[in-house]
């Protein structure tokens, strides 16, 4: 994993994705509250996003209706949020293009460049080997307060954190 | 698009630190505060799970320090920071979220009298083991190196002894036996070098000298490069369940910054040598200088040097800033600067030493380093006086050696204070 994880892409790019995709699908999102994707679905969930899991081990994730695959989700998806291994994206990645997704997304770990060529062959956006959730707080304030290099540097005055999402998800 | 990648002098002033979002206000408040009022139950449960990131208490975490701790990750290029009360805190931080009973270290034998104590004496306790090598010979730290070594532990510039460490060598050894190299760059500060960059690990920084820079105040940073394969099988604390955070797999969750969120919530939380909002504050002030402040102390120490090579009353200078100096060549490879910091013997030993001392008018005798006034210090007889002789031979203190931190005054007048104190000492 050799690219530079900061500044592979710009934060302006990624501050448009995490601001246009409203509602994510979650590939592989598990209901076990100390595993990585279930931090990153409740996380989003609380900053006001609409999270669909994507899991055939489970009915139901963070109360919503789990869905074997992206196709069977019988409403519009913004992102797909990929917690599967590098091999398995593929099939994922296009079903994702299928469904008319705006944007790949392939989690800390996961960097399958075969599906991130497809996507962008097929004009969505596409990001790998980075998490939603460090990514939004370090573009929307919460990830500073853990010490964690953010590289935003701005004379702009932020939305105050508390007013950026319902913590009642 | 690459993001635009912005200079030291910048992120000096401008890293960590936007507009107030609750006020606007430009230059960063102090927030002297406790405890922050969780929004609902939810939100308290989400941050107590970790789920979301925020504040719940200042022993944990408070918006001032965070300032400080991601300006000093963005000046080190590392992924993340995480302060403590002092220097040492930093370091016992990091050490003590790093090793458990029955785990050994290798460290430079030049260090900081105060690490060295920490090391031989307060972690024996706990039953880690140490063994001390020469810091100019990477060979060295590689003979030493144990199946239980769990950290490489050197100075990037050794306090006092100016010993150049060769990171990039020293960290190869280190990652050849899977563990992490930590280094003090307290006396370069990140202005002058980068050890992450060279192949570090870990970074501890005393924020009390060169990044505060005034003398005012007390405060440490652990910064991580975000790069250590913490699953090599040797660190389960990185990635098994904790046992003391509910469970959490600090690597598994916080990835390339996981060892920061371990320092904070499993060592901090405990130990509680937070760094209080006032002091990162008053370092900020000084940090946001730092480039300016640290071009003037290596300009008036390089001609401090020269004088003192010059002088009838010194017999040796040790300034690895000088080209003569047998590690310059490995200090201009890895260092944009030798520091502020320099040694030198006054003929006539120990006695002559003390007259030196007593003699100055406006430099300080006192054990600090790194501030805005010049001071001068004979450790032999106070920061390692704790120190058996050989120790003190392997930290590479003499009898005679009296250590100059050069500061901004006029260098004209530091050159006149210096010629007058010689003067006296071997009258």
């Amino acid at each position: 994993m050799d690219i530079d994880n900061d500044i592979d892409i710009d934060i302006a790019t990624l501050r448009r994705i995490l601001s246009q995709c409203r509602t994510i699908a979650v590939v592989g999102l598990s209901a076990q509250w100390h595993r990585p994707s279930f931090f990153a679905g409740s996380y989003l969930q609380q900053q006001g996003y609409r999270i669909v899991p994507v899991t055939p081990a489970y009915a139901e994730v963070l109360g919503q209706k789990a869905y074997a695959s992206l196709r069977d989700i019988p409403f519009a998806v913004d992102m797909v949020d990929i917690f599967r291994k590098t091999d398995d994206v593929l099939p994922v990645a296009r079903d994702a293009i299928a469904i008319g997704a705006r944007c790949l997304w392939q989690q800390l770990g996961v960097l399958n460049t075969e599906a991130d060529a497809l996507a962008r062959a097929a004009g969505i956006d596409s990001v790998m080997n980075r998490c939603v959730k460090i990514e939004h707080a370090r573009l929307f304030g919460g990830l500073h307060w853990a010490g964690v290099n953010t590289r935003v540097i701005s004379a702009t005055r932020p939305a105050a954190p508390a007013l950026q999402g319902s913590h009642h998800g | 698009m690459a993001e635009h990648r912005f200079r030291p002098e910048t992120l000096a002033i401008h890293a960590g630190q936007l507009p107030d979002a609750a006020t606007g206000a430009r230059a960063l408040p102090i927030y002297q505060t406790t405890s922050f009022v969780f929004d609902s139950a939810a939100h308290a449960a989400a941050l107590f799970n970790l789920q979301t990131f925020g504040n719940v208490y200042s022993r944990l975490s408070n918006p001032t320090v965070a300032a400080l701790e991601e300006r000093v990750a963005a000046l080190e290029n590392g992924r993340a920071a995480v302060a403590a009360a002092s220097g040492m805190a930093a370091e016992a931080l990091a050490l003590m979220t790093l090793l458990g009973s029955g785990d050994h270290v290798v460290a430079a034998g030049a260090l900081y009298g105060g690490s060295v104590t920490m090391l031989a004496v307060s972690l024996a306790k706990f039953g880690i083991e140490v063994s001390f090598v020469d810091a100019r010979d990477p060979q060295a730290f590689a003979a030493a190196m144990r199946p239980n070594t769990r950290a490489v532990y050197a100075e990037s510039l050794g306090n006092p002894s100016l010993v150049v460490l060769d990171i990039t060598a020293v960290a190869e050894v280190a990652h050849a036996h899977g563990v992490p190299l930590v280094v003090d760059n307290t006396v370069p500060s990140p202005c002058l070098c980068n050890p992450l960059d060279l192949g570090a690990d870990i970074v501890v920084h005393s924020a009390t000298k060169y990044l505060g820079g005034h003398g005012t105040t007390l405060g440490g940073v652990v910064v991580e490069s975000g790069r250590f394969p913490w699953d090599n099988g040797k660190f389960p604390g990185m990635t098994e369940p904790s046992p003391s955070y509910h469970g959490v797999r600090f690597f598994e969750t916080f990835g390339d910054f996981g060892f920061t969120m371990r320092c904070r919530m499993e060592t901090l939380r405990v130990y509680g040598a937070a760094l209080a909002p006032a002091s990162a504050w008053q370092i900020l002030q000084g940090v946001e200088t730092l480039p300016l402040r640290m071009e003037r102390h290596c300009d008036n120490a390089l001609v401090v040097a020269r004088f003192l090579q010059s002088h009838r009353a010194v017999n040796w200078v040790n300034y690895p800033g000088l080209p003569e100096h047998p590690q310059h060549a490995l200090l201009m490879r890895q260092m944009r600067g030798a520091s502020g910091l320099l040694a030198f013997g006054v003929k006539g030993g120990e006695a002559a030493g003390v007259r030196f001392i007593e003699g100055a008018q406006f430099m300080s005798h006192l054990v600090n380093i790194g501030d805005t006034r010049t001071l001068i210090s004979h450790p032999a007889s106070t920061t390692h006086r704790q120190l058996e002789p050989e120790q003190l031979a392997a930290a590479g203190v003499g009898p005679d050696m009296v250590r100059i931190s050069v500061g901004l005054e006029h260098i004209d007048d530091i050159l006149w204070d210096i010629d007058q104190a010689l003067l006296q000492a071997v009258s």
